[in-house]
């Protein structure tokens, strides 16, 4: 007989694929967007130092465009992502009272959710001439 | 029913003020910091988005991103994203197992720093020039 009380295997266990649903999603999204996150930023501060010196149309113009505008949308959503888990650590790591823990991780959901769309919806305004 | 919330008399892990400060342990505490401003930076990048939208309210980010507590704000802004970027790289090298010697963290740690001063350096000096010398 096994060793293993448990009828489900360490692996099945930490893959989350039990009751709760959820295992290691925030370790492994948090990098797969940092990795995403470094040719976008990259791209992105490129992108914005073009445009230093422009006027408000011709910055306008660019951005619009459409492979800065998707370029600019992809930026947008990893950043968003990536934050709003790093923010939940900071948050599960120094707010020790629950209901405080809980209004802040809503908070941060809400926070990040309006920036992100706030952001694209910016993005899209120009790139779709609105 | 019983109360489950059992008081938390429990002795405690050793945290931050027991150890001696090193690089490494600054340059964690660095990379959390920047993430947490960069968080809230992206306020900025949104109303940027926005403001590009008129020439009214273009004009309005302009004059703030012109001004001395926006100028400020944007260049702690560059130095933020360059250095949590450059220690995010840090950290997906640290993930793999490698890098992680006596010598090699400590070299990683002093590369993120310097290296995230001197691009951010590069970096105004191109936007500076482009901005056509009147900054």
């Amino acid at each position: 007989m096994s060793a293993n009380p448990h009828i489900r295997t360490p692996l099945a266990r930490v893959r989350g694929y039990g009751s709760a649903k959820s295992g290691t999603e925030h370790f492994w999204h948090q990098r797969v967007t940092a990795i995403a996150n470094v040719p976008l930023t990259i791209a992105a501060v490129t992108i914005l130092i073009t445009l230093l010196g422009r006027n408000q149309a011709a910055v306008a113009q660019i951005l619009g465009s459409p492979t800065i505008a998707i370029i600019m949308l992809l930026f947008v959503a990893s950043i968003t992502i990536h934050m709003r888990i790093g923010m939940a650590v900071i948050i599960e790591d120094y707010v020790h009272d629950e209901t405080l823990k809980l209004a802040a991780l809503v908070a941060n959901t809400f926070f990040t959710i309006i920036v992100g769309l706030t952001a694209a919806f910016g993005i899209l305004r120009l790139a779709l001439g609105l | 029913m019983a109360d489950t919330r059992a008081p938390a008399a429990r002795p405690l892990s050793p945290h931050l003020q027991i150890y001696r400060p090193m690089l490494t342990m600054m340059m964690s505490i660095v990379h959390r910091m920047t993430g947490f401003a960069l968080y809230f930076g992206t306020l900025l990048l949104a109303w940027w988005f926005l403001a590009v939208g008129g020439p009214n309210g273009y004009a309005r980010f302009t004059w703030f991103a012109g001004s001395w507590i926006g100028r400020l704000i944007l260049l702690g802004y560059t130095w933020a994203l360059i250095h949590h970027m450059l220690g995010g790289i840090r950290h997906l090298i640290w993930d793999t197992g490698r890098g992680l010697g006596p010598t090699e963290r400590e070299w990683l740690v002093a590369a993120n720093l310097i290296g995230s001063i001197v691009i951010t350096l590069i970096l105004w000096g191109i936007g500076l020039l482009a901005l056509g010398g009147t900054p």
